[in-house]
C-alpha cells in the first residue's frame, strides 16, 4: 500500500509541477473571467454605433411604415436614386436602401448600397425593419389593425413542476438542462483528457524501459493503480482550482472594470436573456425565474454526484486507457485499440440531446445505469430529479464497473508492459487477459 | 552456503518453452556468470528471480527461504532494457528508486550522497536526467541498483554503453561489492568480462541448462591435452602418440602448430620429441577460453 502511495506521489508531483498544468490551470479561469468581463463591458457600454441610411421607396408600401431598428436609422428621401448613390460613393452618406416597385407577396429587388460592406448586425436589422414594414402593409391591405392582432396573441409562461422526490419543486427545465449539459460535458472532457494522460504515461514507462526496473520493486498492479490515482488527484486539483479561481475572478471582474456591482448584475441578467430581444419586463421575469431555479436546484446534490461520477467514471475508463497504453509500443499503434474504448464515451456524449428531451424516459434510464455511459448521462438527468433508488443503483453499478475494468486492465497490463515488438490487437489482449502469470 | 538455489524451474509461454527444468546453485559472495545465446531463457529466469513473473513449476530459495515479496528489498536488479524518467532530477530519481525498495528517505539521501562521492559525480544531484549522456545515465542506473545495499545483485549487460574507463570503474565497484559480501549474478555476452570477473558460470541454451560450475573446473574439463608449439623449422613427423591438429606460419620463419596427445604420454615427452626435430621457441598448453567453450557447447547442442 505504501508503495502505491509513493508512486501516486511521484505521478502527482511530476504532473502538477509541469508548465502545461500550471498554464491550463491558471489561464482557463482567467479566460473565463476575461470573457465574462468583456461581455459585461459591452453590455454596459452601448456601442453607440448607428448607421444612417437613406431610403428611396418607389413601391409606396415601405416609406410610410418603416421604423428604425437596432443600429439601422432610416431617413426617407425623395431624391433620385442615382444622386443618392453618388452621395454614398462620395462618402457623404453611409448607405442607400432602394426599394423598387414590388409585388407585396413576392418582394424582389430590394437593394442596400454601401461603400463599406455592411456588418451582419446591420443587414439583419435592415431585413427585420423591411419585413416589419411589409407585414404592416399587408395588414392594412386586409384591414386588420395592430390592436386586433395584439388581442389575438395570448402570452403563456408554463411553470413545470416535478412531483417525484420528497419535495415537489418547480423549475425551468431549460436551466436544469443547462446545468446537466455542462456537468455532462465536463465529465466527458475529464474522462478523455485524463484518461489519455494515463495512457501516455503508461506507454512512456514502457517504451523508455523504466518499467522493468519498477516492476522488480513493485507489483505491476500497484504501479498501474498508483498512476491512475495520481492522475485522478491531478484532475481533482485542477477542477477545484478552476472553481475557486473562476469564482474569485467573477466576483472581482465588475470592480476591476470600475462598474458598480448593481449595474453589472443587471447587465448580466440582460445578457442571459439576450436573444429573446424583449423589453425590460420580460427580462425581469426571466431573471426572476433563473433566481428561482438556482435557489431550487439541489446544489450540494449536483456537486456531490459530479465529484462521484467524475471519479468513478474516470477510474472506469482510465483503467481501460492504461490497458491500451501497456499493450502498445508507440503512439501510432494506439489508434485502433482506442476506438472501442472511445466509442461509448463519444456515443453517450451524442445521446445528450435525446436524454435532455426526455430525462426520465427509458433510454435515459438505461443509459444512466450502464457504467459505460452513466457518468455522462446520469449527470444530465440529476438536475431533473432522479428517483433515489435509480441514483443509488447507478452509483453501485459504477463501482462494480470500475472494479471490473480495473481487474481486466490489471491482468492485461502485467503482461503487456513486458512485451515488446508484438503485433497487438484485441485477440492478443484477450489471450493475455486469460493467461496465467 | 548458497544465497540462491533454483530448483527445477519450468516456464512456458503460449507458443514456446522458455525454461525447462533448470536448477542452479549460486554460492554466497561469488560472481556468477549466467551465459547463453539470445533467446535461451536467461531473461525469463532473471525475471522469475525478481518476481516479475511466476514460474510454472519448480521453486526458488533465497538463503534457504522460499522466494517471497520480502526478498525484493535484498535484491538489486539492473535490467538489460533500462530507462529513467527524462524529466526528473537525478537525485530525486534515485530517491524514488530507493524508497520503492523500502529505504527510508533520510537513509536514502545519505546513501545517494555516498555513491555520488564514490563515483566522483558530486554535482549530479540536481541535474535533469535528460541533460545526461547515455553513459552518464548508465552510471545513475548502476547507483540505483546498488543503493539499498542488496545482498543479491543481478546485472544484465552492465557494461553496455560505457567507455573503457567507466567500464573499468564499474568493474572495480562490482569487485568491491563482492568483497563486502554481496553476490552478483552477471549476465552478458562479453566473454572477456566473464573471463575476468566470474567465479562460477552457468550456460543456458534453448531453455535447458547445459553447463554449470566453478569457472576453473569447467575450463579444466574442456582441456584436451592440446599444446601450442611455436617453432622455427618444420616438424619432421610425429609418432602414434600424437596428432597434429593444425599448423600455421607466423611472421619470419616462425610457425605455430597445435598438437594433441592421444594417450597418457606426458607433455615432457612431447617436448623432447619435438626438440629433436625443430627449434622450439614456445610451448604452452591450450586452455579453452570461455568464448570457445560457449561456441563449442552451443554448436554441439544444435547438432543433436
Amino acid at each position: 500500500m505504501s508503495k502505491i502511495l509513493l508512486i501516486l506521489q511521484r505521478e502527482y508531483v511530476s504532473r502538477v509541477k509541469k508548465r502545461s498544468f500550471l498554464l491550463t490551470t491558471f489561464l482557463t479561469p482567467l479566460l473565463f473571467g476575461g470573457l465574462y468581463a468583456l461581455a459585461i463591458y459591452f453590455a454596459v457600454k452601448d456601442s453607440g454605433d448607428e448607421y444612417q441610411i437613406k431610403v428611396v421607396d418607389e413601391s409606396g408600401y415601405v416609406a410610410s411604415r418603416l421604423e428604425d431598428k437596432g443600429v439601422a436609422k432610416f431617413e426617407i428621401v425623395t431624391e433620385a436614386v442615382d444622386s443618392v448613390k453618388k452621395n454614398v460613393e462620395d462618402g457623404k452618406d453611409f448607405g442607400l436602401l432602394y426599394i423598387p416597385k414590388l409585388d407585396l407577396d413576392k418582394p424582389d429587388g430590394i437593394m442596400l448600397y454601401a461603400m463599406n460592406t455592411p456588418g451582419l448586425q446591420l443587414e439583419d436589422d435592415v431585413d427585420d425593419a423591411i419585413e416589419a414594414a411589409l407585414e404592416r402593409a399587408k395588414m392594412d391591405r386586409i384591414g386588420i389593425s395592430q390592436s386586433t392582432l395584439d388581442s389575438l396573441r395570448t402570452k403563456v409562461s408554463i411553470k413545470s413542476v416535478s412531483l417525484s422526490g420528497k419535495a415537489a419543486t418547480s423549475g425551468n427545465s431549460s436551466i436544469a438542462g443547462a446545468v446537466g449539459t455542462i456537468s455532462g460535458i465536463l465529465i466527458y472532457m475529464f474522462m478523455l483528457v485524463y484518461g489519455a494522460q494515463v495512457m501516455r504515461g503508461v506507454m512512456q514507462e514502457k517504451t523508455s524501459k523504466i518499467v522493468e526496473i519498477l516492476v522488480s520493486s513493485v507489483k505491476p498492479f500497484q504501479l498501474m493503480m498508483g498512476k491512475i490515482l495520481g492522475v485522478a488527484l491531478v484532475g481533482l486539483t485542477q477542477f477545484v482550482l478552476w472553481i475557486l479561481l473562476t469564482g474569485a475572478l467573477l466576483s472581482l471582474a465588475p470592480t476591476l472594470l470600475g462598474v458598480d456591482a448593481h449595474t453589472a448584475t443587471e447587465a448580466a441578467n440582460h445578457m442571459s436573456v439576450a436573444g429573446a430581444s424583449a423589453g425590460n419586463a420580460q427580462a425581469i421575469e426571466a431573471f426572476g425565474k433563473i433566481n428561482n431555479v438556482i435557489s431550487q436546484i439541489n446544489l450540494p446534490l449536483i456537486i456531490g454526484s459530479f465529484i462521484y461520477y467524475f471519479l468513478t467514471g474516470y477510474l472506469f475508463y482510465a483503467a481501460l486507457f492504461a490497458m491500451v497504453g501497456s499493450a502498445v509500443d508507440s503512439e501510432a499503434d494506439t489508434q485502433q485499440l482506442m476506438l472501442p474504448i472511445m466509442m461509448p464515451i463519444i456515443a453517450s456524449f451524442m445521446m445528450l440531446g435525446a436524454v435532455l428531451k426526455d430525462p426520465s424516459g427509458s433510454l435515459a434510464f438505461w443509459l444512466s445505469m450502464i457504467p459505460f455511459s452513466s457518468p455522462i448521462i446520469m449527470m444530465i438527468r440529476i438536475p431533473f430529479d432522479v428517483p433515489v433508488w435509480q441514483l443509488a443503483l447507478s452509483m453501485a453499478l459504477m463501482i462494480l464497473g470500475f472494479l471490473g475494468t480495473t481487474w481486466v486492465a490489471g491482468r492485461v497490463y502485467r503482461i503487456g508492459i513486458l512485451m515488446h515488438g508484438a503485433k497487438v490487437n484485441y485477440k492478443v489482449i484477450f489471450k493475455w487477459l486469460m493467461s496465467k502469470q | 552456503m548458497d544465497i540462491l538455489t533454483v530448483n527445477n524451474i519450468t516456464k512456458s509461454y503460449s507458443n514456446h518453452l522458455a525454461l525447462s527444468d533448470v536448477s542452479l546453485s549460486i554460492p554466497q559472495q561469488s560472481i556468477f556468470g549466467l551465459l547463453g545465446p539470445n533467446g535461451a531463457g536467461k531473461t525469463t529466469l532473471i525475471r522469475i528471480i525478481n518476481q516479475i513473473i511466476n514460474a510454472d513449476g519448480g521453486t526458488i530459495e533465497v538463503n534457504g527461504e522460499r522466494l517471497n515479496p520480502n526478498h525484493i528489498e535484498i535484491i538489486g536488479y539492473l535490467p538489460e532494457e533500462r530507462g529513467l524518467y527524462k524529466k526528473m532530477q537525478v537525485g530525486e530519481h534515485l530517491l524514488y528508486f530507493a524508497r520503492l525498495k523500502g529505504l527510508k528517505r533520510a537513509e536514502a539521501i545519505k546513501k545517494i550522497k555516498y555513491w555520488f562521492q564514490k563515483l566522483d559525480i558530486p554535482d549530479w544531484m540536481n541535474k535533469k536526467v535528460e541533460d545526461l549522456s547515455k553513459g552518464m545515465q548508465q552510471k545513475v542506473q548502476f547507483v540505483g541498483t546498488v543503493l539499498h545495499d542488496p545482498k543479491l545483485i543481478i546485472l544484465d549487460e552492465p557494461f553496455s554503453g560505457f567507455d573503457p574507463i567507466n567500464a573499468n570503474i564499474i568493474k572495480d565497484e562490482i569487485l568491491e561489492l563482492r568483497e563486502k559480501g554481496s553476490t552478483i549474478i552477471f549476465s552478458t555476452h562479453r566473454m572477456e568480462s566473464v573471463e575476468e570477473l566470474c567465479d562460477h558460470i552457468a550456460l543456458i541454451d534453448r531453455s535447458h541448462k547445459i553447463l554449470d560450475g566453478p569457472k576453473k573446473e569447467i575450463k579444466n574439463n574442456y582441456r584436451s591435452k592440446t599444446f601450442i608449439v611455436n617453432h622455427v623449422g618444420d616438424i619432421g613427423g610425429l609418432d602414434g602418440h600424437y596428432e597434429l591438429l593444425s599448423s600455421t606460419s607466423l611472421e619470419d620463419d616462425l610457425q605455430e602448430t597445435r598438437i594433441r596427445i592421444k594417450d597418457e604420454t606426458g607433455s615432457n615427452l612431447l617436448l623432447e620429441h619435438l626438440i629433436g626435430q625443430t627449434k622450439v621457441v614456445g610451448f604452452n598448453e591450450y586452455i579453452p577460453s570461455i568464448n570457445d567453450i560457449f561456441i563449442q557447447t552451443v554448436k554441439e547442442g544444435s547438432h543433436e
